[in-house]
């Protein structure tokens, strides 16, 4: 009963945060592109959840959804953007397009044969008795992920003085 | 997960009775369309121009450098409290993390970003 239950939301969680972010690259009005990647947002969200990566999925809500997505409206307040309707698709680009997404699926299948993806099949994390979300979450980035960890330093690094250098004229 | 289920709930319960309350009104009502119906009483002044002003260029970089301490802040709450089972190596990794990002907020001070005039 619960294995359906789960399914169902990951069905309805998955086809929401796909819907809603064709929606949102299609919109004309930049505004309601911004409030579909607030669903899409929500979604995945959602998604996080049901991995049992509950703090993963409460950040996704406070910085994704709450502060970045105000970033992009500040983005958009700033240039103001006006649509100039649908971009005109040439053929050649739906035929190559067509002709990716057959690659595409042929190598989802090949890998689907190998058992990779077998090994990232949604389950929970099964965390140790005692040990809560965050403190598991903790434990394994200053130890097993240090690198990745210390690298998301430089990153945002990188991110704040590109954005001054660019916002700043002198 | 099933402590997820009330807020399964709430949101379908919530969902529906926005769509019910939309649809039972829609049938109700009598359909009078007036002029003063679709003004914007309750909502302030008219507005006298544009409503999607162009912003100041300062509250982008004030906002980009509140998203990335924000971002700090998401590392710094895991290591707060896993951190007896890291111990003095994670204060030491944690140091090394804030001075890096601390090199950037005195470049951003230097720079002038954080004065408004």
């Amino acid at each position: 009963m619960n294995e359906i239950f789960m399914n169902v939301g990951f069905w309805v969680l998955g086809i929401t945060a796909v819907v809603a972010s064709l929606f949102m690259v299609t919109r004309e009005n930049p505004v309601h592109s911004a409030l579909w990647m607030l669903l899409t947002f929500f979604a995945v969200a959602g998604i996080f959840i049901q991995l049992d990566a509950e703090y993963i999925a409460a950040i996704q809500v406070m910085v994704y959804a709450g502060a970045i997505l105000v970033l992009y409206m500040f983005v958009v307040m700033l240039l103001n953007p006006k649509s100039t309707g649908f971009i005109k698709v040439p053929a050649k680009v739906i035929l190559g397009s067509v002709v990716a997404l057959v690659l595409f699926l042929q190598f989802v299948m090949t890998l689907m044969g190998t058992g990779v993806i077998k090994s990232a099949q949604m389950s929970g994390m099964n965390l140790p008795e005692g040990l809560s979300n965050v403190k598991a979450f903790g434990a394994v980035m200053f130890t097993q992920y240090i690198v990745p960890f210390e690298v998301a330093s430089i990153l945002l690094l990188v991110a704040m003085i590109g954005a001054i250098v660019i916002a700043k004229k002198d | 997960m099933s402590g997820y289920l009330p807020i399964v709930l709430f949101l379908i319960v919530a969902g529906g009775l926005g769509v019910v309350v939309m649809f039972v009104g829609a049938i109700v009502r009598p359909a009078k369309y007036e002029k003063v119906k679709f003004s914007v009483y309750e909502c302030g002044m008219p507005s006298l121009d544009e409503n999607r002003k162009r912003l100041n260029l300062r509250f982008y970089i004030i906002a980009m450098l509140f998203v990335i301490f924000d971002v700090e802040t998401v590392f710094l709450y895991p290591w707060a409290v896993s951190f007896d089972m890291i111990g003095l190596f994670g204060l030491i990794e944690m140091i090394l993390f804030i001075v890096i990002l601390v090199f950037g907020y005195f470049y951003a001070w230097q720079k002038g970003a954080l004065e408004w005039a």
